[in-house]
Parts: structure tokens; sequence; C-alpha cells
């Protein structure tokens, strides 16, 4: 039957999106023939709002920036300014900094998983991912004293050394999270439903991906082995053992099972770094004012590859400072996954896409 | 399917690299260059081709980060362009007068300048010549300013 | 009321009617005192309907609303309290601002808020809906929500804990349980 073709927004308040941001598609019949993201619902200026912070201030609201996963930017900010003084973090301080991110990664892909739970009808997939994510927030609450922004990582090391009896702590946790991660995927694998929304769905090959400027599990989900931890380390990750988890099919299910390996990978990567940590001190003093100059970093944050670049004047306050979100170039490559596919397999096709709002739009 | 790409080890080497930008394009400066990184500096006229001769030559395949700094006088975009298969980033700077801020857009080469472009076009002000589609992105088209202009001062919002 | 009109009932349409004998009861009742007396009666009933069902809208928008997500999970439970997340504004009682608003997104909160139904109530959850917050010099956040929607409870924190939530939905309560808001035929 023929119809005609129309445009639907899909946000900015919709259930399907987590964060404000709004989607407009053009559909000829269910099928989406057009698709046009639309962002800037939470841009709030961070990059010229830092120009007037000095870099000490900038620590917590590196936090704000991806609520998700507020460590991994409070770490890359550290570590941009760490480069860009000249300094290097002590050795013990970079294992506990690789332990802690591994954590966040780990807290990260659940709430990750919590939102893809809800947009693809199951809400005990949500509850059970929350239950579990609460183990690791009170990790996190017991190292640094917050649930969610952390404000952790220093320039020059970190804030605090690890609790009393903190390793003890987290290996339980682990073993349970173990435990409990074969339950949550038992959920999943063995769900007739979550299957047919998800495979198959959303196809990308590799090629067209990394033209695209996709990174992170989305990028490792298509086929191509590009993992920051092993292709620019940083930190200790070089003497870490673990394997990147990739997968060839290139759909929502294989992004959806990238990023569940990872999450036993980020295990292994917690249990060696609290294990080899070496005794000694955990931060080094950082001058006020850094030299002249520029410096540029990237890491492998939960979502992708996550870069700052800060130029600085030799005053006290950064000139410049700018951020690469791997969700932002991840979104913009969205449009010609969901060509093509039902306006049902949207909250598929998005959710594995883990939005967060903050940090695309800053 | 299709096979998984893997980068185990680098096929060349930065200095390699390097060389090859020096002979083919004498009016690049090369600034720096660092273990898995290198740092050039080219003119706007020059820059595309550069651009094509690292995607297709050298493999570059990732384009990073388009990041436009205001110094008052000039502009500067800088461009971070990786290159897996030679586990290389390189970064590219180009200066532009501070009264026709226009550069050559790369998002005919890679996809993934497409927002980034917007984005310093929205914030900053950077015109970028052949970009498909050059509209603010973060914010409302009403706008009349770029924020992020060194001599836009920010006062506080009631 | 148009007493006149009372004469016409046959000729009248069904809506009309329907009109019309509303008037006329609402009018009987206030004149004769009968309203205050029921209004008496059922308030407390309506107002502890009211508040053992506050569904807040499902509205994420910042660091907060992962906060909002995790009161609603097995630990914190706020279904336990009644509170419902309901993603409609429509079927909602609350607006739980919980991140910076920017100027972008001002009119299309503006509007969520006329959407939703009367009564309704608005908590502003963290710094950032509160004043600001840490963004009180940024060019494109609008300092506070009460500059434009009127605000009943404020949640301190950046971001406020999930307790902090279930707290201002119990202060919530108590507003609603002192307003003793209710009545018979609205006014």
């Amino acid at each position: 039957m023929p119809s005609d073709e129309m445009w639907i927004n899909m946000g900015p308040q919709h259930p399907f999106n987590h964060g404000l941001w709004n989607l407009r598609v053009k559909l000829k019949g269910e099928t989406i023939t057009q698709a046009e993201p639309i962002i800037g619902y939470l841009h709030r200026g961070w990059e010229k709002m830092v120009e007037n912070r000095t870099y000490s201030q900038i620590v917590p609201l590196a936090d704000r920036l991806c609520y998700g996963s507020s460590l991994s930017w409070n770490h890359l900010y550290c570590l941009t300014a760490e480069k860009l003084f000249g300094i290097e973090a002590p050795e013990r301080a970079k294992y506990i900094r690789v332990a802690v991110l591994e954590l966040q990664r780990i807290t990260s892909h659940l709430t990750w998983l919590m939102a893809v739970g809800t947009d693809l009808g199951s809400y005990t997939i949500m509850t059970w991912s929350i239950r579990e994510r609460e183990l690791f927030l009170d990790l996190l609450c017991k190292l640094s004293g917050a649930r969610m922004t952390y404000n952790y990582c220093r320039i020059g090391g970190v804030r605090n050394d690890f609790p009393e009896n903190y390793e003890r702590d987290v290996n339980r946790t682990l073993d349970e999270f173990e435990r409990r991660l074969r339950d949550l995927e038992s959920l999943m694998d063995e769900n007739e439903p979550f299957l047919m929304r998800t495979v198959g769905i959303g196809k990308m090959d590799g090629k067209t991906a990394m033209n695209l400027g996709l990174t992170g599990p989305i990028m490792r989900a298509s086929g191509v082995d590009m993992d920051l931890r092993r292709l620019d380390p940083y930190e200790v990750y070089e003497d870490m053992k673990f394997e990147i988890c990739t997968h060839t099919d290139g759909d929502v299910y294989a992004r959806y099972r990238v990023r569940m390996d990872e999450m036993r990978e980020s295990m292994k990567i917690v249990r060696q770094a609290m294990a080899e940590a070496p005794s000694g001190p955990i931060r080094v003093k950082a001058p006020r004012c850094p030299p002249k100059g520029n410096a540029v970093c990237h890491v492998e944050d939960p979502r992708g590859e996550s870069l700052m670049y800060m130029v600085s004047d030799g005053t006290e306050r950064p000139y410049r400072l700018k951020v690469r979100s791997p969700n932002f170039v991840n979104l913009s490559a969205s449009p010609p996954m969901l060509l093509g596919f039902k306006i049902s397999d949207v909250p598929a096709i998005m959710g594995v896409m883990d939005m967060c709002i903050g940090e695309t739009d800053r | 399917m299709s096979q998984v790409i893997v980068y185990d080890s680098p096929d060349r080497s930065v200095e390699d690299v390097t060389n090859d930008i020096r002979s083919k394009f004498p009016s690049v400066e090369v600034l720096k260059v660092a273990p898995r990184r290198m740092h050039l500096r080219a003119p706007r006229e020059v820059f595309l081709d550069l651009c094509k001769f690292m995607k297709d030559d050298l493999s570059f395949e990732h384009n990073s980060c388009v990041t436009p700094v205001d110094y008052m006088d000039h502009f500067t975009v800088v461009y971070h362009i990786s290159s897996w298969t030679n586990h290389i980033m390189a970064e590219v700077q180009v200066d532009l007068p501070r009264d026709d801020p226009t550069v050559d857009s790369i998002t005919p080469l890679w996809g993934g300048a497409n927002w980034h472009e917007r984005e310093a076009y929205d914030l900053m002000g950077v015109v970028f010549k052949g970009h498909p589609d050059l509209r603010r992105i973060m914010l409302p088209e009403e706008f009349r300013f770029h924020p992020l202009r060194k001599d836009f001062t920010v006062g506080r919002r009631v | 009321m148009d007493i006149d009109l009372s004469f016409n009932a046959m000729t009248m349409t069904a809506k009309q009617f329907g009109e019309m004998t509303k008037t006329l009861v609402r009018e009987t009742m206030v004149a004769t005192g009968g309203k205050k007396v029921i209004d008496k009666i059922t308030a407390p009933i309506w107002s502890w309907g009211q508040r053992n069902s506050v569904y807040p809208l499902h509205f994420g928008i910042a660091c907060c609303a992962l906060e909002m997500a995790a009161a609603g999970g097995p630990r914190y439970d706020v279904e336990r309290l009644g509170i419902v997340f309901r993603s409609s504004p429509r079927q909602s009682d609350v607006l739980l601002l919980n991140g910076w608003i920017s100027a972008k997104i001002r009119p299309s909160l503006k509007a969520l808020y006329e959407q939703m139904p009367s009564p309704k109530w608005v908590v502003a959850m963290g710094e950032c809906t509160i004043s600001g917050g840490p963004w009180y010099d940024a060019y494109n956040v609008i300092q506070g929500a009460d500059t434009f929607i009127p605000v009943d409870v404020y949640v301190p924190g950046c971001p406020s804990r999930p307790e902090a939530m279930i707290q201002a939905f119990n202060m919530l309560n108590k507003k609603l349980t002192a307003e003793n808001r209710g009545s018979f035929l609205d006014d």
C-alpha cells in the first residue's frame, strides 16, 4: 500500500533517548529513509568555561563531562595536564588508576545495560543491572566518597591510596559479579524476543565504520581490532594481560556481546593491577603554572576514543581546552546505521550506542 | 563473516612516514617527531592535498578531532589524524588569517570530521569549504556570535 | 446560570444539557453550603490518594538522572512509595528536574510543564537546577529552574544521592498533607 513520507521527532523528551537529544526520522510506511540526530540541548559551554578556571579547579568539572563514566574523563584531564606540566605520576598511582578505571568501565557498561534493558522491553535486565551496578558504586564510594562524580585523580597522581582491606572487598565483589554476570547474560542470550530485536539490525562494516570515525565497542563489533589500550598504551596497560574483544557481525547483537565480554576482561585487569601494584608514593607535586605549549592525549573511554587537546599560554589557566567526545562522533555516524530499518528498531540501534549527552554537547 | 582487521605491530616507523611527507610536500613544516606522534604545520593551500596523500598513501584511516584555536591575531585549526596501521597520531596545524577564517573541509575524506567541523563553525566561526552541511549544531540557529572566540566575554546569564 | 435555558431542556444538545446540569448542581451546592460540608469530608481522601501516587515524569537531563534511575532500582526502590515514572507528561504529577537547563531546552521544558495536568508539582534536583551550580558563568545555562517555572522542593547535592531524592518526595508528601487539597466539583 503506498503511503506518504513523514518526519517524526523522537525527542527531546522521549522514553527511548537517555539524555536530551532529538532524533528526526523520515519514514516511508514504517521504514526509515532519512535520519538526522539533533543535539545541543545540554550544551553549556564547558570549553569556554574552563578558560576561566585554574588547572586544579577543572578536575571536578571534568567529572561532569560524562556522568556515566566520570572517572575516565577525570583521568584523561589529569593525564593531559601532566603531559603539559611535564611531570609523571608515580608507579603506584598508575596501577591504582588502571584498577579504578576498569572498575569504572564495568560500572559504565552496567549503566548502558540498564538503558538497553528498558529500551528493549525487559524490565528485569534493568533492575538486575542496577543491582549489580550498586555493588561497584559501593566500591568506588568507599574509595573516593562519592557515588558518581569521584574527583579522584589529581594532576600528578591520585588523591588517596586504597582504603583498608580494599583489595579483599574488590575481589569478593568481582567473584560475586562473575557469577551474576552469567545470570545476566542468560537473561538476554536465551531470550528469543531480545535476539529477534538485535540480530542483524543496524549493520555496519569495518571500513565504513573507520571512515565515519567510530571508535570503541561499536567499532570492535564491526570486526576492527582497535583499542587504544593496545595501540597507544597509556599508564601501565602495556604490562596488563588482557584480550581485546571483537566481533565480526557488526550488528546490534555484536555490539552487545563486545560490551559483555569487555566486562570480563576488565575484571581480569582489575585483579592484575591490584595484585601487581608496587608500594610507594601515590602523588607528586605539580607546579601551579605549566610552561607555554600544547599537549594532546587520547585514551580508551568505555565508549571509545576520548581526546583532550590543551593549549597553555604560561598562566595558571588553560588558554584552550578541546574535548573530543567518542559519543559525539558515534552519534554523527548513526544515520547510515538506521537507514532501511523499521522505526521499532531505533531503540535497539541507538540504545547500544550508550548515549551520554553530557559529553556529546559539553 | 569477514575477518577481524588486526593492527599488531606498526608497518612503518614515524621517521619513515615523516620523510615521505617532507619529500612530497616541501612547504609542510615538521615541528616535532616523537614516538607515535608527528607534529606538522601546513599552509592552507596544500592542506587538502596533504590530507589526501596521508589518507591514500600513508594509510591514515581515522580523523580524531578538529580543534580551532583563537590566537587573537590568527586562528589555528588543529587536526588530529590517526593511523592505526602505523600506530601514529599526526597533529596538523593550519594557520588562518583572522579576517578570513576559511579552510578546505576534510569531510569528503573522513566522514568522522563532519560534526567536528560543524562544531568548529558553530563555536569558533571557522568556515569549511566543501562541507556538505555547514550549520550550527550546538547553539540555536538564532545565535549571532561565536562564543569560543576570545573576544566573546562571558557574562553571567540570568 | 442562565435560568431561562432550563425551560428549553428538550431542545438542547447532549453537551449543552450536561453543561447546564453541572452548573445547576454546582451552584446549588455552593449556595446551600453543601459543597463545604462534602469538601471537608472528601478532602483528606483526595489528598491521601494524591500523596500516595505522585507520578514523576520520566525525564532524564543529566547527572542526577542516573541517581533517579538508581532510585528506581532494587536498592532504593521508590515504587514502594508510590513514585512510578511515567513517560508522558499527560500522565504525571511531578516534574523532576535533574540537570542543567540550557537555553535550547528551556522552551521545551516550559511546554512539558504546561502539558502536565493540574495539580502538578516541580522538584528541582541537584545544584544545576537550583541555581546553575558549577556552571554559574556558562553562556548557555539558565541560572536555576525557578527563573521560569515554580519549584516546590529543592534537593541539594551534586549529584544528589537517591536518599536525598526520596526525602524530597517525603517532603512533598508532607506538603500535600498540609495543603489538604481536594474538592468535590472543582473550583
